[in-house]
C-alpha cells in the first residue's frame, strides 16, 4: 500500500520556485490499476519520480507498505527501488549494447543474483512476452512494440508491488500500444499495482481509477472503486 | 545487495569495447607513461649494472690505502703544530704484508711523462708498482714478462708498455728487448700488456709501468699514490683494515693519517649514486602519468555526460550512487590496468631493441620499477576517474530519463 501525505515538490528554477506538487494527499492500495492525467507541467511526472523514489518531495511524508521510506538512504531507496518499483518509459531505455535478455537480466546483476538463476527467470519472462526468439537481438533489431516489451520485461523481473508507466505507449504505433497495453493490464489481474501516466484520453479511461493533475494539486480523483 | 565482480568487470569491458576510439587514446595515454618509466629506469638500471661491473673488474676483495684523513675528527692544532700527514712509503707497503690474510700487495705511483722510441714520441701515464699489480688486477700480458719481484726496493730501468703504446710507438716490430727513453731515463721493454683491460681510471692500452722505485726517482719523490691490498677473504676485509691502520699509524709516529677504502664501499657508493639516478628518471617519466591521469579524467567526463540516460536508467532499475561509481571506477581502472600491461610490453621491447643495439648495456629495468610503474598507472585511473565517477553517481536521473 502506498500513501502519500501532504506532499509538496518545490524546484528553485533561477530565482523563482516552481511549485510542482501543491499538498498531495493520496492512498493507492495494492493490486489498483490508476491512471494519472493532466496538461504537461501539471505535475504527474513530478509525482510519478517521487512515487518511483528517484526524487524527494521538499515536504510531506511516503509511506509504502507500512514504512516511511522519505528519508531513507540512497542506499535503502535503491534498494526498494529495485525490489519493490518496476519502471516503464515513453523511450524504452534500454541500453544498446545489451541483447533484449541482458537488458531484462540488467536489475537482477544489479542485485547480485547469481547467472544461472538469472538466466532461468530471463528465459521464462521472454517466453511470456513472445520474445523468446528475439533474446539476442539488440534493441536497434527490435521493433518499437517489441523493444518497451523488453522493457517491460526488465521492470517486472524483480516482481515489484509497483509498475510505473510514464506514456508507455507515446511512441508507439496504436496497434503494438495496444499489445503492451494488454501486457501491463495482465501483470496489473495478477495483482501488480499499475500507475499509468498519460496524455492518451483513451487509455486513461481503461484505468480503474482515474486521477487528474492541474496545476501540482489532484483535480480530480475517482476513487478506488 | 551488491553486484558480482564478474557482472561489474562484463559491464565495464561492455561499455569499454562499444567505444573502440576512446578506449584506445586511454590505452595509448597510459602505455606510453609507464612504458617511459620502463624504459628510463632500465636505462639508469643498465648504467649502474655497466659501471658496478666495471669497478668489479678492479680485483675483488681489494683495500685501497690512501695517504691523508679524509674524515675531520680531532681540532685544526696540527696546521699550526706543522704537521702535515706523512707520506706514504714503500716500506709502509711492504710492512702490510706481516697479516697472513694479506694475499698481495701492489703500491701504486702515478705521472705523466714524454716516453719516446727513435724518433716516435708521446706523451704517456707511468704507472708505478711491483709484480703483484698484474695478478691483482687481472690484467693479461700479451708478451714478455712483467715487472720483477714483489719486495723490489731497487730501481730497475725495465718496464712493461700497454697494447696501444706499443702500436703507436713500434708499429709491427717486436718491442722486447728495445730501449726507450721515459723523461730522461733509459728503460728496456721486458713486456707488453694485452689490449682490454680496461678499468676505471686508467686506461692499460696507454701506460708505461716501471718499478716502483724507479718511478719515484723519475718523478722525484719519496711517497706512493697508493697502496692496494688483496685480501685472501671477504670476511677477514674489515680485520685487514683496522690492521693496515694500525701498522701505518705505528710507522707514523702514532698519527692516523691514511684512509682505507674497501672497493666494496667505492661500489656501494656508485651504487647509491646509481639507484638515485634511476629513481629519478623514473620520477620524471612518471609525471607523464599524471598528464595520462588528466585526459583519462577529461575522457571519463565526456563518457559520463554520453550516458547520463544509461546512469539515469541504472538508478530506476535499482542501482544505487556507490554502485554507479564503482561502475565508472572499475571502468577507469580496468582501461589504466590495460593500457599499463601493454605499456610494460612496450616498454621490454624497447629495451629489448636498445639492448640489441648496445649490446654493453643490461638495460632490463628492475622488477620493482616495473611494479610501481603498474601500480601508479592503475591509482592514476582511480584517482583521476574519482571525479567523473562521482558526478556520474550523482547525477539526477530523472532530467536523464526526460530525454530521448
Amino acid at each position: 500500500m502506498i500513501r502519500l501525505t501532504d506532499i509538496n515538490r518545490v524546484f528553485q528554477v533561477g530565482d523563482q520556485q516552481v511549485h510542482a506538487l501543491r499538498d498531495i494527499n493520496l492512498t493507492i492500495d495494492n493490486g489498483e490499476y490508476l491512471s494519472i492525467m493532466g496538461p504537461s507541467g501539471s505535475g504527474k511526472s513530478s509525482l510519478l519520480n517521487i512515487l518511483g523514489l528517484l526524487d524527494n518531495p521538499s515536504s510531506g511524508e511516503y509511506e509504502l507498505e507500512g514504512e516511511v521510506v522519505t528519508h531513507l538512504s540512497d542506499e535503502q531507496q535503491a534498494v526498494i527501488r529495485s525490489t519493490q518499483i518496476g519502471f516503464v518509459f515513453q523511450f524504452f531505455h534500454l541500453l544498446p549494447r545489451l541483447s533484449a535478455e541482458e537488458n531484462i537480466a540488467l536489475p537482477m546483476m544489479l542485485a547480485g543474483i547469481a547467472a544461472a538463476e538469472r538466466r532461468k527467470r530471463t528465459r521464462k519472462i521472454l517466453d511470456t512476452l513472445g520474445l523468446t526468439d528475439r533474446a539476442k537481438h539488440k534493441p536497434e533489431q527490435l521493433s518499437g512494440g517489441q523493444r518497451q516489451r523488453v522493457a517491460i520485461g526488465r521492470a517486472t523481473i524483480m516482481q515489484p508491488r509497483v509498475i510505473l508507466a510514464d506514456e508507455p505507449t507515446g511512441n508507439l504505433d496504436r496497434h503494438s500500444g495496444h499489445d503492451v497495453i494488454n501486457i501491463l493490464e495482465n501483470l496489473n489481474q495478477q495483482g501488480m499495482a499499475l500507475i499509468i501516466v498519460t496524455h492518451d484520453p483513451e487509455l486513461g479511461e481503461r484505468a480503474h481509477r482515474k486521477i487528474r493533475f492541474v496545476d501540482g494539486a489532484i483535480t480530480v480523483d475517482t476513487g478506488s472503486n | 545487495m551488491s553486484m558480482a565482480i564478474v557482472d561489474m568487470l562484463g559491464f565495464s569491458v561492455g561499455a569499454i569495447i562499444r567505444h573502440p576510439l576512446r578506449a584506445t587514446l586511454m590505452l595509448l595515454a597510459i602505455s606510453i607513461g609507464v612504458a617511459s618509466i620502463v624504459i628510463l629506469t632500465g636505462l639508469g638500471e643498465g648504467a649502474r649494472r655497466y659501471v658496478t661491473s666495471e669497478f668489479s673488474s678492479l680485483g675483488t676483495n681489494l683495500l685501497i690505502v690512501i695517504p691523508g684523513k679524509t674524515e675531520t675528527t680531532g681540532t685544526a692544532l696540527n696546521i699550526f703544530s706543522g704537521e702535515t700527514p706523512r707520506d706514504l712509503t714503500l716500506l709502509d707497503a711492504l710492512s702490510l704484508k706481516q697479516h697472513a690474510q694479506v694475499h698481495r700487495i701492489a703500491p701504486v705511483v702515478v705521472g705523466a711523462a714524454n716516453v719516446s722510441w727513435q724518433q716516435l714520441s708521446r706523451e704517456a701515464p707511468v704507472l708505478g708498482s711491483n709484480s703483484e699489480l698484474l695478478e691483482l688486477r687481472n690484467w693479461k700480458m700479451a708478451r714478455g714478462r712483467f715487472l720483477p719481484g714483489a719486495d723490489n726496493t731497487r730501481a730497475s730501468a725495465v718496464c712493461v708498455i700497454g697494447s696501444k703504446l706499443r702500436q703507436e710507438l713500434f708499429k709491427n716490430e717486436n718491442p722486447i728487448g728495445k730501449k726507450i727513453r721515459i723523461g730522461d731515463r733509459q728503460f728496456r721493454v721486458i713486456g707488453t700488456m694485452a689490449s682490454g683491460g680496461r678499468s676505471i681510471g686508467v686506461d692499460v692500452e696507454d701506460i708505461v709501468i716501471i718499478p716502483t722505485v724507479s718511478a719515484q726517482n723519475l718523478f722525484n719523490t719519496p711517497s706512493l699514490f697508493r697502496i692496494l691490498v688483496e685480501v685472501r677473504s671477504r670476511d677477514a676485509l674489515e680485520k685487514v683494515k683496522q690492521h693496515i691502520i694500525k701498522t701505518i699509524k705505528a710507522r707514523h709516529q702514532g698519527e692516523e693519517d691514511v684512509t682505507v677504502i674497501s672497493q666494496d664501499a667505492v661500489l656501494g657508493t656508485f651504487d647509491r649514486i646509481f639507484t638515485s639516478l634511476t629513481l629519478t628518471v623514473g620520477g620524471i617519466a612518471a609525471i607523464s602519468l599524471t598528464v595520462a591521469g588528466i585526459l583519462i579524467m577529461n575522457i571519463m567526463l565526456v563518457t559520463v555526460s554520453q550516458r547520463t540516460t544509461e546512469i539515469g536508467l541504472l538508478k530506476a532499475i535499482g542501482a544505487s550512487q556507490h554502485q554507479i561509481q564503482s561502475l565508472f571506477l572499475i571502468e577507469a581502472s580496468l582501461l589504466t590496468a590495460v593500457g599499463a600491461l601493454a605499456g610494460i610490453a612496450i616498454g621490454y621491447i624497447s629495451n629489448l631493441f636498445i639492448h640489441y643495439m648496445f649490446p654493453a648495456l643490461d638495460n632490463m629495468a628492475p622488477v620493482w620499477a616495473v611494479a610501481a610503474a603498474f601500480l601508479l598507472a592503475v591509482c592514476t585511473g582511480l584517482i583521476f576517474g574519482a571525479m567523473p565517477a562521482r558526478r556520474a553517481a550523482r547525477l539526477d536521473p530523472i532530467q536523464a530519463l526526460a530525454r530521448r
